[in-house]
């Protein structure tokens, strides 16, 4: 079987997903994802090869997301017309599976280049604006005690006793990560400014980090999705889902939880063959990947089955792993993955998270594999996990290690 | 086109308006039944077709407009094949369709009651007309037997009203009124009650070319789009709320809820296919049968006196005697009032007895103050009450209920004192849920004219009336007991005596149980959660903090005293004597297994201290396999003892007594779906497991061997 490698990968900076503040509202989201496909090219020299597909993750592909957005972006970067997109949808997971899909077929031999990466406009398509079925329609909610993401997390926090101080504390450590990594320039590698056809700078920098956040600030912020959970009744669908739970504890709120932005990414995948006609350099090895469905009411403790499966695949163990990269969906999702693992905050999420810097649903997937990647050089480590869990009880983990 | 039939006539008046009326032959209220459905189907298409026929109105001959489709017809829907009840349902909705584009105005006249298929019929119509009657109702409680409309309402009212006034109505069975059904668009006019037809009339033939808005068209719900961002949270919430109410062991509202969330989002006839697909698998479901069977058909034969003794002549009550006007008595004294029987409310001293009248004054000052009842209502109703602390005013009732407190020394005084009273053929009963009958009864000179009526708080809420004969009682005194009971409006059971008689034993054995799994160290929320989704209105618990556990042990102890070392104490209740000695006797005090201080009760904390969690604790299903199985047991020993005597009254009690999960049926249609052998099994490993309390009586091992039903085939 032929290996699949990571040669390069880039993302925007993440804008605010307000349209009235957000730095990147004004920009189109095919634009902001060609802006991403245009980088890859310009970074690398691909020669005359012209990749063989755009997979790019969008959950809620509707209005200027719809219309395979994929292909429009191929266009409008001008990767030439023989160069086919598609998008796809496996919720928050889907911009790592759209590099999960390429390294397959380039493992397969059945493509030998591909930029697969995603973009999400959180501040043009509203959370849910595709529609949620999932959580709507009676004849699939009702049977399956499904219940918006914010109560499950706060399952979560109830059945593992976390306390509001221990989330909070998990949420300003990410802050002061980020912080730091920002200052330092750890980003500097993947971050590709936003400009407009006229070169000037739209955004290049991350809108949401708070560097100052600290446990008094985050304190004073109310439970956002009690109100909720009590008025529609999921209270009692998640506690009859875990009967051992008396009562529901609310401790996830908008500082310790993934903020809504704006944002594209990309990562060009390819074979060691493909690369070496163009004179690139791989940077990473794709291990192995695996996506899996999990217990879909308490939805997000996916991550550490899809982790144990990618890893068993290639003979390797949580311990094997220098550095991890987890998604920050909600605080009690990180948490609850260490406790169940065994893996260290020291080599979790070292540059911060989407609690930090924002989580663009269809386009974080592919930017934390590019966060992972840049810090295995920048730490000179050679092994790495980026994982996600994602809606409806699923989830995905890749390993990789360095080229 | 003029006409007459067992179901409807037709009188076509010189206008060409077709009056349609709705009279089913020796029926007191109109109903749909096979029969009728056909002839309907046949005459329609000849009165659409008919060149002198401009429109139609359907009135109604009775006093109720209709109240849809025959439950005998529901029932016998259950047997079916689907594929034969989807195209009778089709046929049904064509019909309906046929009225609303075959090309002439339809009007409903709605004189009365207009329910379930009768309202479907009306909403079908282009136009209801409805009488100005604030007693009259516009529904479609199919959901409360398990059933969901079948006829086109959920596509029909979600089409004509905003959700949130079409989903209650439909998912909860919440009737309209016609003045909230105008205001909401679903009633065209509204008349005074004799006009109903005139204006229908009226409405025919200013509208000669009338249609129903969703065959217009451009046509939106006024519901909006269901995607959109308000129903999307609607849809969400609703699923939600309707797992907390009902913990999914109801599917109808389920189903009712996607038959008008895929409904909405096409054309009407697609929608009615939707629907009808939902209402076949309803009408088969287990849940609607058991539903329809002790709901419907066995709340109506005890309603009807069906298992009242025949010989005995009936007696008609005028003045009753109540001894004791503390809360049970007070509200069998408002109870009795209400349906215009003299009260006499007798108590020690004149301050008691006017306590307990004082008790209907605030009922009825309450229903006043709602607009349910006027003043004049209110003064005829508290002047049949009169209070006495003299035994001699008792001379002249058809019976006296004593309601005194739970002391045999105390009762026997009363007793005596009331059987001086009164004549000879009164009947004299007790309202105790502790003391057997047979005791009491022997304070009497004749036994025989004594019984057990045990009512059950509060009296005007509670429908349940647990008749309970001694042994000596005789049959006329129970005969008659069963008149008293309809002439008061309660819904009879007919037991014999035994220690707590019928659903008090019964419902004591869920609670003991509940405390066991304490004692054996199950996590408490998990026995809570147990309870509540199996569907019992409360964990076991905090039902046991209500009823207080002081009272489990004092009835534990006099079961002792009585029965000597015959008597086995519940495992439970060494539970209850810990929490007793912790001072934490239950929700009088505040604090029980549930802490009262907050606004909501809360499992009190201490709990895993004293009774320490074992390490592994039970599946869900287990725990539910336990409360469940000791209830089944001792049901069945009280068939085995002789307390129970048929199975419909083992349903209905269970349901009304102690809120057993109606979606069963009741606890013996439960045994009959579940399965003697399967019971037996349960009971037998769990006896093993857990002790002699599961042990199965003879009477469910015998069921089993015969591969037996409790209820008749």
């Amino acid at each position: 079987m032929t290996d699949a490698y990571i040669y390069d990968a880039v993302r925007t900076p993440r804008g605010k997903g307000k349209a009235e503040t957000g730095g990147l509202h004004s920009v189109s989201p095919v634009e902001l994802a060609a802006g991403q496909l245009r980088a890859l090219k310009e970074r690398n020299d691909f020669g005359e090869r012209k990749v063989d597909d755009v997979i790019l993750g969008c959950v809620d592909p509707v209005m200027d997301q719809a219309g395979d957005i994929a292909r429009s972006a191929a266009l409008l970067a001008d990767y030439g017309d023989e160069v086919p997109g598609v998008q796809i949808n496996r919720f928050c997971a889907s911009g790592l599976e759209a590099v999960s899909l390429a390294a397959s077929r380039v493992k397969a031999d059945d493509a030998q280049l591909i930029a697969a990466g995603g973009v999400e406009m959180m501040s043009r398509v509203g959370m849910g604006g595709s529609g949620a079925p999932q959580v709507t329609d009676p004849g699939i909610a009702a049977p399956h005690f499904l219940i918006p993401q914010g109560v499950s997390a706060d399952l979560i926090a109830t059945r593992n006793g976390y306390t509001r101080d221990e989330v909070d504390a998990y949420a300003v450590d990410s802050q002061k990560r980020a912080a730091k990594a920002w200052k330092e320039g750890r980003f500097s590698r993947s971050v590709t400014p936003v400009i407009d056809e006229n070169g000037i700078i739209i955004l290049d920098t991350d809108e949401t980090v708070r560097p100052d956040a600290d446990l008094q600030s985050l304190g004073g912020l109310n439970p956002s999705f009690q109100g909720m959970a009590m008025m529609a009744g999921f209270d009692a669908v998640a506690i009859q889902k875990y009967p051992e739970i008396e009562t529901l504890t609310y401790v996830h709120h908008a500082g310790n939880s993934s903020q809504i932005v704006d944002g594209a990414s990309a990562v060009l995948v390819g074979s060691r063959a493909a690369g070496a006609d163009s004179g690139l350099k791989p940077r990473a090895r794709i291990l192995s990947m695996a996506s899996i469905g999990s217990e879909p009411t308490i939805m997000l403790t996916g991550p550490a089955e899809a982790c144990r499966r990618a890893l068993t695949r290639v003979g390797m163990t949580f311990s094997d792993i220098d550095l991890w990269e987890l998604n920050e969906a909600f605080a009690a999702v990180v948490l609850n993955f260490m406790d169940e693992t065994g893996v260290r905050h020291e080599v979790m999420n070292v540059n911060g998270g989407a609690i930090a810097m924002g989580h663009p649903l269809g386009a974080t997937g592919a930017m934390i594999l590019g966060t992972l990647v840049d810090e295995l050089e920048r730490a000179d480590k050679q092994t790495g996990v980026a994982t996600l869990c994602a809606a409806s009880g699923q989830a995905i983990a890749m390993v990789v290690e360095r080229a | 086109m003029n006409l007459e039939n067992d179901f409807f006539r037709i009188d076509t008046d010189s206008d060409g308006v077709a009056l349609l009326t709705i009279d089913v032959k020796d029926n007191a209220v109109n109903v749909f039944t096979e029969d009728f459905l056909r002839v309907f189907e046949e005459t329609l298409p000849k009165l659409i077709d008919d060149e002198a026929v401009n429109g139609v109105v359907i009135a109604s001959a009775k006093p109720v407009f209709h109240v849809g489709a025959d439950l005998d017809m529901a029932q016998n829907m259950a047997s079916r094949p689907a594929q034969e009840l989807y195209d009778d349902i089709m046929r049904i909705n064509a019909m309906f369709r046929l009225m609303e584009t075959g090309g002439k105005p339809f009007a409903a006249a709605v004189n009365g009651h207009a329910l379930g298929g009768g309202f479907e019929l009306a909403l079908a119509c282009h136009a209801r007309v409805v009488a100005d009657d604030s007693k009259l109702q516009l529904g479609l409680p199919e959901v409360k037997v398990g059933l969901m409309p079948g006829f086109g309402g959920t596509q029909r009212l979600a089409r004509m009203v905003p959700l949130m006034e079409a989903l209650p109505v439909m998912a909860q069975g919440v009737s309209l009124k016609p003045q909230k059904a105008k205001a909401l668009g679903v009633v065209t006019d509204m008349v005074p009650a004799g006009s109903v037809v005139a204006a229908a009339r009226k409405w025919i033939l200013d509208n000669p070319k009338a249609a129903q808005p969703w065959d217009v068209k451009g046509f939106k719900a006024p519901a909006g789009k269901v995607h959109s961002p308000a129903n999307v949270q609607l849809f969400a919430g609703a699923i939600g709320q309707g797992r907390k109410a009902t913990y999914g062991n109801y599917p109808s509202p389920a189903a009712i809820l996607e038959a008008v969330y895929h409904g909405l989002q096409m054309p009407i006839d697609q929608g009615l296919k939707v629907e009808a697909r939902k209402f076949v698998s309803i009408a088969h479901s287990q849940v609607a049968r058991s539903m329809i069977k002790t709901l419907f058909f066995g709340m109506n034969d005890a309603n009807a006196l069906k298992r009242r003794p025949a010989g005995p002549a009936k007696c008609d009550f005028k003045k009753i005697g109540l001894v004791g006007a503390g809360l049970m008595g007070a509200g069998i004294a408002y109870q009795a009032a209400r349906a215009g029987i003299d009260v006499v409310l007798l108590d020690r001293d004149e301050q008691a007895a006017a306590k307990g009248k004082a008790y209907s004054e605030r009922l009825l000052d309450k229903a006043f103050k709602r607009g349910k009842i006027t003043e004049e209502k209110k003064a005829a109703h508290l002047g049949h009450i009169e209070t006495t602390t003299d035994y001699d005013d008792l001379a002249g009732c058809e019976i006296v209920v004593e309601a005194v407190f739970e002391s045999k020394e105390i009762k026997e005084k009363v007793l005596s004192a009331v059987e001086a009273a009164v004549a000879p053929d009164a009947i004299i009963a007790s309202n105790t849920s502790t003391i057997p009958i047979t005791e009491l009864s022997a304070f009497l000179k004749d036994p025989s004219r004594f019984i057990g009526l045990h009512f059950f708080s509060p009296v005007e809420k509670m429908p349940l009336l647990e008749i309970i004969s001694g042994e000596a009682t005789s049959e006329a005194t129970l005969a008659h007991a069963f008149d008293f009971c309809g002439a008061i409006k309660k819904t009879p059971i007919d037991v014999n005596d035994g220690r707590a008689f019928y659903t008090t034993r019964v419902i004591s054995s869920y609670m003991a149980e509940g405390m066991a799994l304490v004692r054996d160290g199950v996590s408490p929320a998990l026995i809570e959660n147990a309870g509540k989704t199996m569907g019992m209105p409360m964990g076991p618990l905090r039902l046991a903090d209500m009823v207080n556990l002081d009272l489990a042990v004092k009835i534990a102890d006099q079961a002792r005293a009585d029965l000597g070392d015959a008597f086995n104490e519940p495992l439970g209740i060494a539970a209850a004597r810990r929490m007793v000695a912790l001072e934490r006797v239950g929700e009088k005090a505040r604090a029980g297994f549930y802490d009262y201080g907050g606004p909501q009760p809360i499992l009190w904390r201490g709990l895993n201290e004293e009774f320490p969690l074992a390490d592994e604790q039970p599946g869900l299903g287990a725990i539910q396999k336990r409360l469940m199985t000791i209830q089944v047991v001792e049901t069945m020993r009280c068939f085995e003892d002789g307390v129970l005597k048929t199975p419909e009254d083992a349903d209905l009690g269970s349901i009304l007594g102690w809120g057993f999960p109606p979606f069963t049926g009741g606890i013996a249609s439960y045994v009959d779906q579940t399965g003697a052998a399967a019971l037996l099994s349960d009971a037998r490993s769990l006896a093993e497991a857990h002790g002699a309390r599961f042990e199965p009586p003879a009477n469910l091992i015998a069921l089993a061997d015969a591969n037996g039903l409790l209820h008749a085939a």
